[in-house]
Parts: C-alpha cells; structure tokens; sequence
C-alpha cells in the first residue's frame, strides 16, 4: 500500500509515499485493495483522485466536503490547491 | 492512573513548580527578562500588549496575565509594571486574586526609581518564593485532577490522519478518567463546525460552536478580507492540505469523540474534572497555547506535521507527528512518533495509550523537548483575531 483513504465516501486518496507518474498506487478500502495509475508525480501526503472529478463536483475527504474542483480531474490526478477551491457551505444546514 | 504534582493553597494540582516574572505591559517586559535572568527557577515571557487597548481587548491581555499567575504551575508571581500603562498594577493584582491566593509581590518600576532598582526588588522578591517553593515534596494525585491542552501548529495532512487521531485517543482516556481535555483553534473548526455541534451536550454550548466561528470569519469580513487568505498557511499546502475546511476537518480529531461539556472564553478559567471542553482561541499556536494555558492547562499536547519548536514557560509542551520524515528531520524538537498509525503499525487505541503515559510522564517531571530547548513562546490574542 502506497495510499490511504480516510472514509469510503471519499473521492480522493492520500499519498502514504512518494508515487511517481504512471507508478501503481494501491489502497484498502473495507472491500479490499483497490489499484489504480497515477497520473502524475504525487509528493508524499499529498492527495490523488480516485475517480474523475467533474468541475464543479465537491472533492471528499474524512467523508466530508473539503472543497469544490475548479476543473475535471482525471482518476489518478494531483488535486490540490490548483484544481480545488474552499467549497464556503451553510455548515449548520448539513448538521 | 496517578502523577506526582504539587498541592496549592487554591486547591489546584502544578506539575511544574516555577516562580512567575509577570510583565504587566510591553514595557515592563525588557525588565522581567533581566530579573529572570538572575534568578533561577523563575519564569517570564515577552508581554507585547498591556497598553493602548480597549476594553474587550485589553481583557484578553488581563486574562492571560491573571490565568498564568494562577496556573497550578507556577508557586507564585511577582508583577512588574512600569506605571502608567493600562493594565494599572491594582487591576493585575485584583484579576489574579479572583483567580488565585498564591503568593504575590508587586513592584512598579517608576515607583521604584527605574530600571535598576526595580531589578533588584523583584530579584529580592522572586529569589524569596524559590526558595519557600524548593521546599515543596511532590505528592500522588489522580489524573483526574489533570487539564490537557490540544494544540496543532505547522499541520500536514498527517496531522489529521495520525497524530490528531492519536491526541484525540489521548483525550478520550483522559475524559474517562475523570480529567479535562481542551480543544482549541477556533478557525479551524471553519468547515467542521457541524461535527462538532452534533457532539455538544446541550443546545447553548451547541449555538455557541456556530458563533464563535462565525464572529472569527466576521471579524476578517469587517475589514474586506477572507479568514482563508492566510489560512491555510504556505506550509499548510506545500505539505498538501489544500482549503481550510481540509485542514478544520483534521484539526478536530483532537477532540477524540467525547461529548463537549462547554465553551470557555479565550484565556477564562476551566473547570477541572469537567471532559472535554472547547476553548475559543485563534489559530495562531502561541496565542492559542497560551490561552489554554491562562485557563488552567497544566500539560500541552501539540502536533505538528511540518515541525514547530513552540513551547510555553509556564506549562510543558508534549510535540507529536504523524510524518516520519519529519520525525527523522526534526528529533530534536518532536517527542512522539504518530507515523505508524498511518503504516498499520500501531492503533489508534496504542497510541493513545502510549502518548496518555508520555502525558503523565511529563506531568511528573520529565522535561520536554521544548522545556529542553527554553521555548517560552506566548502571543495574546487581540479583539480581531489576527485581522
């Protein structure tokens, strides 16, 4: 295992090591290991999309919104400060 | 579990047994730090408020003053001011004495006749109580009697995959144990507030989880500006957190998963034996440590996934990481390893385990890297929260 997600319903997984493109990244969920590709160069702790993201789609982490992608993210992409931005939500509504 | 700490005569527990310098005011601060030289087992900190405020926030620096003297560490205080400044000599006295009835001495530096003769009667006073509190015997008391303050500083995500993970596992077995843990950091609970809610014992402590982090974005919306701009911090996101609500969300594993029995004030008094507790303080580590600190914490637990140095004169700083490069980079600064729960090595359950004991350890003396280091970092928060 090279990754690690917090929450099933995330949609990004968090680099445990540093994975460069196109090297194999793997993490458990509860239904067992799952693989996929980088798709570019992933610094350690840094986050990878385990799916595509769609613009405007929330990014999920700790099965919580941490932000909003500001263009489509491909499976196996980098998702940081370039393509996320702060999602702003009425938290009490969600409560 | 049990520490051996010392008993004071407000009935409060110190696991540290120091003789306070307080600076009423940044212009007494240059003169405490020369008296403090010259005496060992006192301790001073760089007061850079105390004049020119407002009400409301002169509160802020009056709190911390009076809940450092007070804090169960310290075996007494002498107060410096220079004279003239707001925090007036008999407002200092007066606010420490609602809290506490340890011993305290006085000395005004333009009563004195200046700089010099000032030094050499607070010397006089502060080498008098080291030595009436070197005659202390440390007794056994229950970890009941423990306040722990939680702290995050220079966070990665590691913070919030391990070592917050662990400091909330810590909490939650302080909590059972009849102690009190703090959770701080009120700007990053922006994001997370509605966890937090959910877990609040009743409906006022439940609204004041949402006030709190709406008057802190307030404040920065007062002036055009956005709690986000420096939030997260350029370390923050070159470790990979990318939004604040990322960081909030990390941030509140502190917390374990006990109820939250109150909201405290920046810098007001907590009850012990209480659970855990919400204290409303900026993300600013040294302001946010020492506000805890003015409340009564006795022992800071701190995370940091970058690597901080920050400690605190009165309270020793316990620093914890979840990221083993930082482990291996920064040893001289961090005194847990978090990084194997993230590598399957440990549970969260063993880490809390083990990082209570590092908790008790401390309390019963065993210096921390910080304390090693002579860290006495403090910031005072101001009215507008870092705008």
């Amino acid at each position: 295992m090279n990754a690690m997600i917090i929450d099933p319903k995330d949609n990004v997984a968090v680099a445990i090591e540093p994975i460069a493109a196109g090297g194999a990244v793997s993490y458990l969920t509860p239904e067992g290991e799952v693989r996929l590709t980088a798709a570019e160069d992933i610094t350690i702790y840094h986050k990878l999309a385990t799916r595509d993201i769609a613009e405007g789609e929330a990014v999920v982490k700790y099965g919580e919104h941490i932000g909003v992608a500001t263009a489509p993210i491909a499976k196996g992409a980098h998702v940081h400060i370039h393509n996320v931005v702060s999602p702003r939500e009425d938290r009490q509504a969600k409560e | 579990m049990t520490f051996y700490g010392y008993r004071r005569p407000d009935g409060r527990v110190g696991v540290r047994n120091k003789v306070l310098i307080l600076p009423a005011s940044v212009c007494a601060s240059d003169t405490t730090r020369i008296i403090s030289q010259q005496v060992e087992g006192s301790v001073t900190f760089n007061n850079q408020q105390g004049c020119s405020q407002v009400g409301p926030d002169q509160q802020l620096t009056m709190d911390v003053m009076a809940g450092y003297a007070a804090n169960p560490n310290i075996y007494g205080t002498v107060v410096v001011s220079l004279g003239c400044e707001n925090c007036q000599m008999d407002l200092v006295v007066a606010a420490i004495r609602e809290r506490t009835n340890k011993p305290l001495e006085q000395v005004i530096i333009q009563e004195a006749g200046g700089t010099l003769k000032a030094v050499e009667a607070a010397v006089r006073y502060a080498k008098q109580m080291v030595a009436e509190a070197s005659l202390l015997q440390k007794e056994e008391f229950p970890i009941s009697e423990l306040i722990v303050g939680t702290e995050c500083g220079g966070s990665d995500p590691t913070s919030g995959l391990a070592a917050n993970p662990a400091i909330g596992a810590m909490s939650d077995l302080l909590v059972a144990a009849g102690g009190t843990s703090i959770l701080s950091e009120t700007s990053e609970f922006i994001g997370a507030e509605h966890i937090l809610a959910r877990r609040a014992v009743n409906k006022e402590v439940h609204d004041r989880i949402y006030e709190i982090t709406t008057r802190f974005e307030n404040h920065f919306h007062l002036v055009g500006e956005d709690v986000r701009a420096g939030n997260p911090s350029p370390g923050n996101k070159a470790g990979g957190i990318t939004t604040l609500e990322e960081k909030s969300l990390g941030c509140i594993h502190k917390g374990g998963h006990s109820p939250i029995q109150a909201v405290y004030d920046y810098g007001k008094q907590v009850q012990a034996k209480q659970g855990l507790v919400i204290m409303d303080t900026p993300g600013n580590d040294p302001s946010s440590v020492a506000a805890m600190v003015a409340g009564g914490a006795q022992v800071v637990v701190f995370s940091s996934g970058r690597g901080s140095p920050v400690g605190s004169p009165i309270a020793p700083v316990v620093k914890i990481t979840g990221n083993k490069l930082t482990f291996a980079k920064m040893e001289d600064n961090i005194d847990f390893n978090a990084a194997p729960l993230i590598y399957g090595e440990k549970t969260v359950e063993q880490l809390g385990q083990e990082l209570l004991q590092m908790v008790v350890e401390t309390a019963c003396g065993k210096q921390t890297k910080a304390e090693a280091l002579g860290f006495t970092e403090t910031a005072i928060a101001r009215l507008c929260n870092y705008v």
